[in-house]
């Protein structure tokens, strides 16, 4: 048995350790640890609670708009708003171009060196050594994709920015709507690059990732960790609030549940925390840093719903709305990504479709003197929770869960693994000096360690 | 090749239609081929950051990440693109630093995390020993040509070093200070910036720097000089909320604190930029940001005392009929910033006094041009009417709250 440590990951966001044993030239156990700390929830109290939504969504830059959305839900619970129609179909259309912007990128930033070789030029050299097994024609014209894969990403970015003034982080969702306006003009210019982003997923994004499907198929059969799977849904319609991409559990592949968030505890045991307790609802307690605890290995809690780990992403979603259920592994990861790109992208058409040019966006508000709410969205790579209250208009506690804390979540009290620690179990190994395979895994997760932000206090959950 | 003022004026110009990257890039490949600009190796370095940064320098590249990769930098680390993984992208990376010490760029992103002795953040193992950002950066800044910050977090400590800063976060230039820090703030730094400032660096060497460490070519101007809206703040036209027309300054718009050029330049292929779309300034690429920013949807120095209710339209009849007080320091700003200008295209030196840079500097320069001008007002009428029994005087700001007071909320009079 030999163990083996790669660190850092790359073509992932932040750093990653990978510790994995390897016996008979399979996996046979794993540890995943989040290596950075900066503790954005300490950090909140004490601030305008208006706030929290530009300032929260610098937890992270590549799914920046998720966080700001998630804090947005939560202030208007809390300040007792609801968007106007305008305002909420703005927000879906800065979250849809954001989405887009980042599965593109995903898949030609981070993952596509994993399965092609690349260019002879730093960074793309050296290479990982491993089974590069694409045709060099098929080779060469996937990499030259990766080139138009960039430029789309940066289109959709464009995109966010007619509404949302810039990217990375955006400047114009509110709790009440979105500060800019839903002129004619601007309609034209988000549906002309969608239209244009619309095509490339059609008929490049898509044919790439199952031409790397045709030549990987073993790893239909690689990472398939528990096949628990959870998702906060997306989206809310105008009025009714109904999600386009629906929220649910699946325990064990099996039928999908309603979710209860009353169901959610996190679990200290194996991170660098120290609490009286080791497991709380989340906003329960008072945790304190200790990067010397002994036998903890992670930045991250291990939060479980009903005990249990689960994993959060495109493929939940897509198997919660029964939308590609062939099984989960790492490569039906890659697809329903990309199948949810263009999901997206025809969701957001419709939206352009429902605007009401020049209808109001924003309804001004005033935020009473106390209040407390929880934003539960699915953000790119999983289910996503802010949960806040505040009083005398100061913010007392607020706490989040990331979906990289419950996909990378380490070992709970009971030496339970945490989901992509179950999903590398079994890898197989060609070369324990490289381990591409291991590699392949991780990212088919679209990992993100930015959001390593825990701390201490947080209102109790409601 | 271009000569480095007209360089500088394509930097600073608005009149671009692609991004500066594409302008930049056939000056650089001449340049490159007469062998005058160098191609520098770069290792990029993230430390506590949100990965932001490199997003927004990736958005830049137009037509290509990759041929900005070829033509522009030689970018040997960065673990958002290394093809490698572990120990073997960090072999390479350390053979850059030994082989191109002198030479290599280190740029770094994200703020560094002192706490615990820099252990709250690690970043690559050497022969199984982990070595945290903090160690990284004291090791490999000494050796590196230029050390480059991007992003507020790496230039001034940003978002991660708000109070009660759990992670002991700071900028770059409050860890190695005996190295000249090139500082391109912003949260994330527009990718204008970096090119432009890389591009300088590669082709003429150091930029000049303002006081906070920035390239001037980018910071040397205020948002508030450049802004579209500025014409509105002149007539009095405030927005009472966000999303509406007119000027954002009484819904919390930092632009008269922060230098910088988004207005002119707008963002993500200048398309669009947080004012244009009715949201204020957060300050983002000020030194003070975030702490010195927030509350964002509040204004700048609280003139909102408890014992007047200020209506949002009176504001700017206010300010029109005192001549001074906030117009006027922010006139004195955007004097400055205009002279710091017209200076550097000149290749001359500045003199002070710089504008403000935070809202107590702004505070205290309001009050003094407040008091220097009730005081030369009283002066005045002293002059004039030297016959009358002294009356109760009354300060210039007490007359005008009182003015205020006598109508109501609509300005319509009692």
């Amino acid at each position: 048995m030999t163990r083996k440590v790669i660190f850092p990951v790359t073509r992932v966001h932040e750093p990653l350790r990978v510790d994995v044993e390897i016996e008979g030239g399979r996996v046979v156990d794993a540890w995943v640890s989040s290596l950075l700390f900066r503790g954005f929830e300490p950090i909140m109290a004490g601030r305008d609670p208006r706030d929290a939504s530009l300032f929260l969504q610098r937890i992270c830059g590549i799914c920046s708009t998720a966080h700001a959305i998630a804090a947005a839900m939560a202030q208007q619970e809390a300040f007792g708003v609801v968007p106007t129609p305008n305002g909420q179909l703005l927000t879906n259309l800065i979250f849809a171009a954001d989405l887009i912007q980042n599965h593109l990128r995903h898949f030609y930033v981070l993952v596509l060196y994993d399965y092609v070789a690349g260019p002879a030029v730093p960074p793309f050299i050296p290479r990982p050594k491993g089974d590069f097994r694409l045709p060099p024609k098929t080779n060469d014209e996937l990499s030259q994709h990766g080139v138009k894969g960039i430029e789309m990403a940066v289109r959709a970015h464009e995109m966010l920015a007619v509404f949302g003034a810039k990217a990375p982080h955006q400047q114009t969702i509110m709790a009440s709507g979105v500060t800019e306006q839903a002129t004619s003009e601007r309609i034209m210019a988000y549906r002309a690059v969608l239209r244009e982003i619309k095509h490339f997923v059609e008929t490049v994004y898509l044919a790439d990732v199952l031409t790397i499907a045709e030549y990987y198929k073993d790893y239909y059969d690689i990472g398939a960790g528990y096949g628990n799977l959870l998702s906060y849904g997306m989206f809310p319609q105008p009025a009714t609030g109904r999600r386009a991409i629906g929220a649910g559990v699946v325990i064990g592949k099996n039928a999908t549940e309603n979710l209860d968030g009353g169901q959610i505890t996190e679990n200290i045991h194996y991170s660098w925390y120290r609490d009286a307790g080791e497991t709380r609802h989340p906003g329960e307690g008072e945790t304190q840093p200790d990067r010397d605890k002994a036998e903890a290995y992670s930045w991250i809690k291990a939060p479980r719903y009903r005990g249990l780990a689960f994993e959060g992403g495109p493929l939940a979603r897509a198997w919660i709305d029964n939308d590609w259920r062939r099984g989960i592994s790492v490569m039906d990861r890659i697809i329903a990504r990309a199948r949810e790109t263009l999901k997206v992208c025809r969701l957001a058409e419709q939206w352009l479709a429902e605007l009401a040019p020049g209808g109001p966006t924003l309804r001004p508000f005033e935020p009473p003197p106390q209040g407390a709410g929880v934003g539960l969205t699915d953000a790119m790579r999983g289910p996503l929770g802010h949960w806040f209250s505040y009083q005398e208009g100061k913010i007392r506690r607020y706490q989040i869960i990331t979906p990289t804390t419950w996909n990378f979540s380490p070992r709970d009290a009971s030496g339970k693994r945490g989901a992509a620690e179950e999903a590398l179990i079994g890898t197989p190994v060609a070369d324990p000096d490289s381990l591409i395979e291991v590699g392949r895994v991780v990212r088919s997760f679209d990992p993100c360690f930015t959001c390593a932000v825990h701390a201490y206090p947080a209102g109790r959950m409601r | 090749m271009l000569s480095r003022r007209k360089f500088i004026q394509l930097c600073m110009s608005s009149a671009l239609t692609l991004s500066l990257s594409d302008a930049l890039t056939p000056v650089l490949r001449q340049a490159q081929a007469e062998t005058r600009a160098e191609k520098p190796p770069v290792i990029w370095l993230e430390l506590g950051s949100c990965t932001g940064n490199t997003i927004s320098l990736d958005n830049a590249v137009n037509p290509s990440l990759r041929q900005f990769l070829d033509e522009t930098i030689d970018l040997r680390y960065h673990w958002t693109f290394n093809a490698a993984q572990g120990e073997q992208a960090v072999a390479a990376m350390l053979e850059t630093v030994a082989r191109d010490a002198g030479k290599f760029w280190l740029v770094i992103e994200g703020s560094v995390m002192t706490a615990d002795n820099g252990r709250y953040n690690e970043i690559f193992a050497r022969n199984g020993e982990m070595i945290t950002g903090l160690a990284a950066l004291q090791e490999f800044a000494p050796q590196a040509r230029y050390v480059i910050a991007v992003g507020d977090c790496a230039c001034y400590g940003g978002p991660a070093a708000a109070h009660p800063n759990p992670g002991g976060a700071k900028g770059v230039w409050d860890v190695v200070t005996d190295k000249l820090i090139i500082n391109i703030p912003g949260c994330p730094a527009h990718p204008d910036w970096m090119t432009g400032t890389f591009s300088h660096l590669a082709l003429y060497g150091l930029p000049e720097l303002d006081a906070y460490q920035r390239p001037k070519m980018f910071f040397g101007r205020t948002i508030h000089e450049l802004c579209q809206r500025r014409q509105q703040f002149e007539d009095g036209i405030f927005a009472a909320f966000p999303g509406e027309d007119g000027c954002l300054y009484r819904v919390g718009c930092k632009g008269p604190v922060t230098h910088a050029d988004c207005p002119l330049r707008q963002w993500n292929h200048y398309i669009n930029w947080p004012v244009k779309a009715g949201t204020p300034c957060i300050g983002c690429a000020s030194p003070h940001f975030p702490d010195g920013m927030m509350p964002f949807y509040n204004h700048l120095p609280d003139i909102q005392t408890p014992a007047v209710t200020v209506n949002i339209k009176k504001v700017g009849a206010a300010f029109a009929a005192l001549g001074i007080g906030a117009v006027g320091t922010h006139l004195v700003a955007g004097i400055c910033a205009r002279r710091i200008h017209k200076h550097y295209l000149d290749g001359t030196k500045p003199s002070d006094p710089t504008p403000p840079e935070t809202l107590e500097q702004v505070r205290q320069e309001l009050d003094d041009l407040i008091r220097q001008q009730n005081a030369l007002l009283s002066e005045a009428k002293q002059l004039e009417r030297p016959q009358r029994k002294p009356r109760r005087r009354k300060s210039l700001l007490k007359r005008a709250l009182s003015f205020w007071h006598t109508e109501d909320k609509d300005g319509k009079g009692k």
